[in-house]
């Protein structure tokens, strides 16, 4: 049985990271139908009531995975407005997240109701400046200045 | 259980028979792989993943997945 804590240390922004890591934290994934169902339902609200949304392992202000506290680091960061979910807090929310999108890890970021990615992916987007273009096209208020130092703290 | 990195690259290998495949870490729990396969071209890197997930067979998934984090690296070749 795989330990529930993460081992990723807490993430400095400046320090988002060469390596590519998502994580693979799971919940029982056997739950009824109807569970399930209003869980979806729950999630689908959250992700298009609220423009950005992090469903991660802890709150933004204390993420409890080393790979929710990196993405969350990210996005406190560079000053973006989001909503975080804490799944840790909600079971049915945890199991129903990993199908909801077809993904299996937490975190898992979403803009505008879109499924963007994981820890791996969001890292990458933000040394690519994807992110950037990401957030811009949909009208989302960033500060990229700090998205910049980002970059050239990882360069 | 731990997946010792052969295993793993066993399982990729079976899903992407031509790929490069990289597999590294030592603890079995924390690990990471690179997975260069031309199926990859033309996809997002939601699409890249998901496939590399599904290879795993669900190794990750759930209280029981041998798995806890894997570091994922996807493209097509250049």
């Amino acid at each position: 049985m795989i330990e529930e804590l993460c081992s990723g240390a807490v993430a400095k922004a400046a320090e988002v990271a060469t390596d590519f890591v998502s994580s693979l934290h799971d919940g029982p994934s056997k739950q009824k139908d109807s569970v399930m169902t209003d869980a979806k339902t729950r999630i689908d609200e959250t992700v298009k009531a609220n423009d950005v949304v992090l469903y991660m392992k802890g709150t933004k202000e204390m993420p409890q995975c080393g790979f929710s506290s990196r993405v969350a680091a990210v996005l406190n960061y560079i000053g973006v407005d989001y909503t975080d979910v804490n799944v840790l807090a909600d079971e049915e929310i945890r199991s129903g997240i990993k199908e909801y999108s077809d993904w299996p890890t937490i975190p898992q970021l979403y803009v505008k109701g879109e499924f963007v990615g994981g820890c791996d992916i969001i890292t990458e987007m933000a040394l690519s400046s994807e992110l950037d273009a990401l957030f811009e096209t949909n009208g989302i208020a960033f500060n990229k200045e700090a998205a910049d130092k980002i970059r050239e703290a990882n360069a | 259980m731990p997946m010792q990195a052969h295993e793993i690259e066993e399982l990729l290998r079976q899903s992407f028979p031509d790929a490069e495949i990289q597999v590294g870490g030592t603890d079995g729990v924390h690990m990471s792989a690179m997975v260069i396969d031309e199926s990859f071209r033309g996809k997002n890197r939601v699409q890249q993943q998901r496939a590399v997930y599904a290879a795993l067979k669900g190794k990750m998934d759930g209280p029981d997945g041998e798995l806890h984090a894997l570091a994922l690296t996807t493209k097509a070749p250049e």
